[in-house]
């Protein structure tokens, strides 16, 4: 009888699709709440530093002064505590993973808007600019 | 009587997925002693509790490990939880429950496939781990992480599954579970396995008792501890019977493993039907001041979490006691007297976590 249970197994193999994609040309399957990659509106942010704090990590560092916003993916482990805590919902988790980089290019950097002030400054404020180093 | 020899085991071996070292002292081709060494994979995550804030360390209480990674931060928050006399909701009990339950399935699974390949059983394997992937999408679904889950919290849990999802997540099993059925059939009742498994690796009832055996490895023995019985999270509403073998070789603990598979599904099941509505989690204030052993139930056996805190954000003191770590002195007394060739399965039996134990 083992054999007839074998040969149930081999024409389910032999006629099934290949249950492995072809990432990264293909995107890794998903769920809505998997947690991918940290991303960050830098229109929306204050720069209140809460997403440094509780980071388990340290792998976000903000710059109140340069009002810059920090993340070094690699030492970032996706827990996704500082979107849990971010107070203006700047922070989101992308379902997708990050793209494949360097020893050195995981550190992603960019300027936001920082905190917003009494009078609408409204060029002045709102001008977020991406560099990747 | 031959001359002694020594041949090192590892730290690097085909059955091995992670380093430990052992000195296998032979008399021809028989083991006399075994000198096992470990140390190549440590990474001070017990010290670092002073550099971090107790609500953020429980993801790295969750890294200890990467198999049974749910149950540590589980039984981490536990001690928390005690310490602060927080009263988690019952719903939140219930979830932990269900993802405990889950991670041993997977884990379990992992476990037979590696198990497979180490007895030269490569579509077994492929086979295990292919069973092994609905467990960790429908953990994806729920939670957000495949083996890292990061859902538990200090005061409850962070994320909360509908009720369509969960009757989902039922039916999956039921169909999970017929599968099952061809798979752990293997392993009870195929005569090649157990002519390679039976009497390798004999540990006496009395020698698990003393050597302070756990989970499996002493379940396979005849001692029938389980720490669920303890009744933490939900399991004090739940009725299960843990599942113990009498004989204590390689068959006997692959036997325990192979048949929990379905204790879990039941577990799960029963955990789907009674679960109440309501909230997830509770705020937390303050900080722990005091002491706690917690105990749990890994896939592995009794882990152990030691937690003193001083009334300050950051703990004093992290303590844990693997199940991988107080499985070694069993692992040597077993492979006294059995055959060279019989180490790797002999090894793998006890289902060695070496990332666990040094931590």
């Amino acid at each position: 009888m083992t054999y007839f249970q074998n040969a149930k197994t081999i024409v389910k193999s032999l006629f099934s699709r290949p249950s492995t994609l072809m990432y990264p040309a293909k995107p890794a399957k998903k769920m809505a709440l998997s947690r991918g990659h940290v991303t960050i509106d830098p229109a929306k942010c204050i720069t209140c530093r809460s997403c440094q704090r509780k980071c388990p990590a340290q792998a976000i560092v903000v710059d109140v002064k340069e009002k810059t916003w920090e993340i070094d993916r690699f030492r970032c482990i996706i827990c996704a505590s500082c979107v849990e805590v971010c107070p203006t919902k700047c922070l989101a988790m992308d379902p997708q993973y990050p793209e494949s980089t360097t020893a050195r290019g995981g550190i992603y950097k960019v300027t936001v808007a920082g905190p917003k002030k009494k009078e609408p400054a409204p060029d002045a404020a709102a001008k977020p600019a991406e560099k990747k180093e | 009587m031959g001359k002694q020899i020594t041949v090192p085991f590892g730290p690097q071996h085909p059955v091995l997925p992670e380093p430990i070292h052992l000195d296998l002292v032979l008399e021809d081709e028989t083991v006399v002693d075994a000198i096992p060494s470990i140390g190549y994979v440590h990474r001070g995550l017990e010290k670092l509790v002073e550099k971090r804030e107790y609500p953020e360390y429980i993801y790295v209480a969750e890294r200890i490990c990467g198999i049974c990674s749910y149950i540590h931060s589980n039984t981490y928050a536990e001690c928390i939880e005690q310490i602060m006399h927080i009263e988690i909701p019952e719903r939140a009990q219930y979830l932990r429950t269900i993802w405990s339950e889950y991670s041993r399935l997977h884990s379990h699974l992992l476990w037979l496939g590696l198990f497979a390949d180490g007895m030269g059983f490569e579509s077994v394997f492929m086979n295990a781990w292919r069973l092994r992937e609905h467990i960790l999408d429908d953990m994806e679904a729920t939670t957000g992480g495949r083996v890292i889950q990061g859902v538990c919290k200090v005061g409850g849990v962070r994320k909360d599954i509908a009720p369509e999802k969960l009757d989902e997540m039922l039916k999956g099993l039921k169909n999970l579970e017929h599968e099952l059925h061809d798979l752990t059939d293997v392993f009870l009742n195929d005569a090649s396995v157990i002519h390679r498994l039976k009497g390798a690796g004999v540990l006496k009832t009395e020698d698990a008792y003393y050597l302070g055996a756990v989970g499996p490895t002493a379940r396979g023995s005849g001692v029938p501890i389980d720490i669920r019985q303890t009744g933490y999270a939900a399991y004090g509403k739940i009725n299960f019977k843990p599942v113990v073998e009498s004989s204590g070789d390689s068959y006997a603990r692959c036997a325990v493993r192979a048949k929990e598979l379905y204790t879990s599904i039941d577990i799960i099941e029963q955990c789907i039907k009674k679960i109440p509505d309501g909230p997830v989690d509770v705020k937390v204030t303050g900080a722990p001041d005091g002491e706690f052993f917690a105990r749990a139930e890994q896939p592995r056996g009794e882990v152990v979490h030691y937690i003193k805190g001083n009334g300050k954000k950051n703990l004093v003191r992290h303590r844990v006691r693997t199940p991988t770590f107080t499985n070694i002195p069993p692992l040597v007394t077993l492979l006294k007297g059995c055959q060279l060739a019989d180490v790797p399965i002999v090894v793998l039996s006890i289902d060695p976590c070496i990332g666990c134990a040094e931590r």
